[in-house]
């Protein structure tokens, strides 16, 4: 089923006049209520009578994380708190969350995208959807909670973790979907098939993953061990949360739904708009929420962006499964961790700051991070119990900053490997 | 009356122990007395040696974690009860022992004492007519 077809299948030119009417509104909002994005806008010499349409966005100024950062924590909101209605957070660069408000109307809006994202994936409301995204700061749990009440289908909020009982609900009350991370899916595979319970006996019929990358063999491999077809889901705080763009049944690269979202992809390096088809950087705008539109937002994620008609007979563009990314951040278990935030961790621990590394795996399916450090004159003493300390502190500091779990080991100094000069800092040793 | 041990951070690794001697001894260091203490995965390893300053810059240069600090050295009669007497002594002034070694030879024994106030254990010691090893001595042992 499709969801809004008048949207889903409008023309590229029925797409363009939507999108060109709701940006040239929103950049006005912008640009008279956020000092922050104004002052950018007129040292490009820019007013919002500039942006006539659609065409036009390209002339506009980026907006990076750094700018929620440096507004932390509701500087570029563009309605009173009054209006706002919901928070939600994930980590920053260093140590500031990144914060994010909706009004009734955005979580309405985000809402009609989940709805039309799980319709894409082929759930309706006879569907008994399990969500096993964490429920609380992070979007995940609660965005696509919305979006399948609204969709009339039956909600279990169980959250993430605790897998025995995962187990015991998908088996008590016939759960049909499962959302969650693809690697706790596949965590959840491995359980099931430790507990002896085949997965035909269970009434799973969709996956509905994302929050974290994952390639086409991991999804190979949750679909022949869970049976079920598993499907892509994208999407960030910053723009809304899960629902940014879906796959539909056909797989073949997820729907944007760009008349809330407008996508474009640009040279990572020049900052210039790539020609169409080609892979560069996801930049989004925002262009019917109220709590906190960006405009030009800079997903840092890569990938290429598709218009042509898809076989379901959406005309929505379609963005392929994202090839990696083009600033340092990882994502472990759907939480963002930067490398800037560990060095702050050391950095507090010592004057200078030490060489680490951090070792990223993918152990029984579950994403694991590991980091070494080197221990220099500054953190050395003769005595065990000290160093031992430090181990711990580090390790405590580095959950409460990360929400993480890291396992730290104090390694000799020259232990990490330097490549011209500059020890390299992070090795992902997950295939994804 | 203080002595200077210098301490390396090793990893477990097989070879690390037998590189830091190696290193000393080519660099002419005599190593008088030694204690490693070890966990799961890392190692300190104590050293009183010859020339401990030239120890700590010949292993600093070769890329080791090393450190100085202050220790006492006891002598004590090579028989049973001298270092419970004199852990006694220590007890009763509230000076604790973060950690000790000792080796004997003959007629005396030789006990490397790290404690919480080093000062204080010095005076006591003193106090309480016990042998403290000179720095000197024991760099020559």
């Amino acid at each position: 089923m499709i969801w809004n077809e008048k949207i889903e299948c409008a023309t590229r030119d029925e797409m363009k006049a939507i999108q060109s009417e709701r940006l040239i509104e929103t950049v006005k909002r912008i640009y008279h209520n956020v000092a922050y994005y104004r002052d950018k806008m007129q040292q490009a010499g820019l007013t919002p009578f500039d942006i006539k349409g659609v065409e036009d966005l390209h002339k506009l100024p980026f907006t990076t994380k750094s700018d929620l950062r440096d507004n932390y924590p509701f500087g570029l909101f563009t309605v009173p708190m009054s209006e706002i209605v919901r928070l939600h957070a994930s980590s920053g660069t260093t140590g500031k969350p990144t914060v994010v408000g909706y009004t009734r109307k955005d979580i309405n809006m985000w809402s009609e995208v989940v709805t039309r994202s799980l319709c894409m994936a082929g759930i309706h409301k006879n569907d008994i959807v399990q969500i096993a995204y964490g429920y609380g700061l992070f979007t995940g749990g609660l965005g696509i909670h919305y979006g399948t009440e609204n969709l009339g289908a039956s909600v279990i909020p169980i959250s993430g973790g605790n897998t025995q009982k995962q187990i015991q609900l998908m088996q008590d009350f016939n759960s049909s979907v499962l959302c969650c991370t693809p690697s706790y899916a596949l965590y959840i595979s491995d359980v099931l098939n430790e507990a002896g319970i085949d997965p035909e006996t269970l009434n799973l019929r969709v996956g509905i993953f994302g929050a974290e990358p994952w390639s086409e063999a991991m999804r190979k491999e949750i679909e022949r061990k869970l049976k079920l077809r598993a499907i892509d889901i994208y999407g960030l705080s910053e723009i809304v949360g899960p629902g940014v763009s879906c796959e539909c049944e056909y797989q073949q690269g997820m729907h944007v739904h760009e008349d809330h979202f407008v996508p474009e992809i640009i040279d990572p390096v020049t900052l210039e708009p790539v020609a169409e088809g080609e892979v560069g950087e996801l930049v989004f705008s925002t262009i019917t929420k109220e709590g906190i539109p960006l405009l030009r937002y800079r997903t840092r994620d890569l990938t290429r962006l598709i218009y042509d008609k898809c076989s379901c007979g959406r005309t929505l563009v379609r963005m392929e499964k994202c090839k990696g990314r083009s600033d340092d951040m990882l994502i472990i278990r759907g939480v963002n961790v930067f490398p800037s935030q560990i060095e702050t961790v050391l950095l507090e621990m010592s004057e200078t700051e030490p060489h680490y590394l951090l070792i990223v795996e993918r152990e029984n399916t579950l994403d694991t991070l590991s980091l070494m450090v080197e221990v220099q004159e500054q953190f050395f003493s003769d005595e065990v119990r000290v160093l031992q300390d430090l181990r711990k502190r580090i390790t405590h500091k580095l959950e409460s900053t990360l929400g993480l779990t890291v396992d730290v080991k104090l390694v000799e100094p020259k232990t990490i490997e330097r490549t011209a000069g500059k020890a390299k800092r992070v090795i992902d040793k997950r295939n994804i | 009356m203080l002595i200077k041990q210098i301490s390396v951070f090793l990893e477990n690794k097989s070879g690390r122990l037998n590189e830091v001697s190696q290193i000393l001894g080519e660099a002419g260091i005599n190593i008088s007395a030694f204690s490693v203490a070890d966990t799961s995965e890392f190692g300190i390893l104590r050293l009183i040696v010859s020339d401990p300053d030239k120890a700590s810059n010949v292993l600093h240069e070769r890329g080791f974690t090393v450190r100085e600090s202050g220790v006492v050295g006891l002598s004590c009669p090579n028989q049973a009860g001298a270092l419970a007497r004199a852990l006694k002594i220590l007890s009763r002034n509230e000076i604790s022992i973060e950690y000790l070694y000792a080796f004997s030879m003959g007629t005396s024994a030789s006990v490397i004492i790290k404690p919480n106030d080093i000062d204080r254990c010095i005076e006591v010691l003193q106090k309480n007519k016990l042998e403290l090893i000179k720095a000197s001595d024991l760099y020559k042992i």
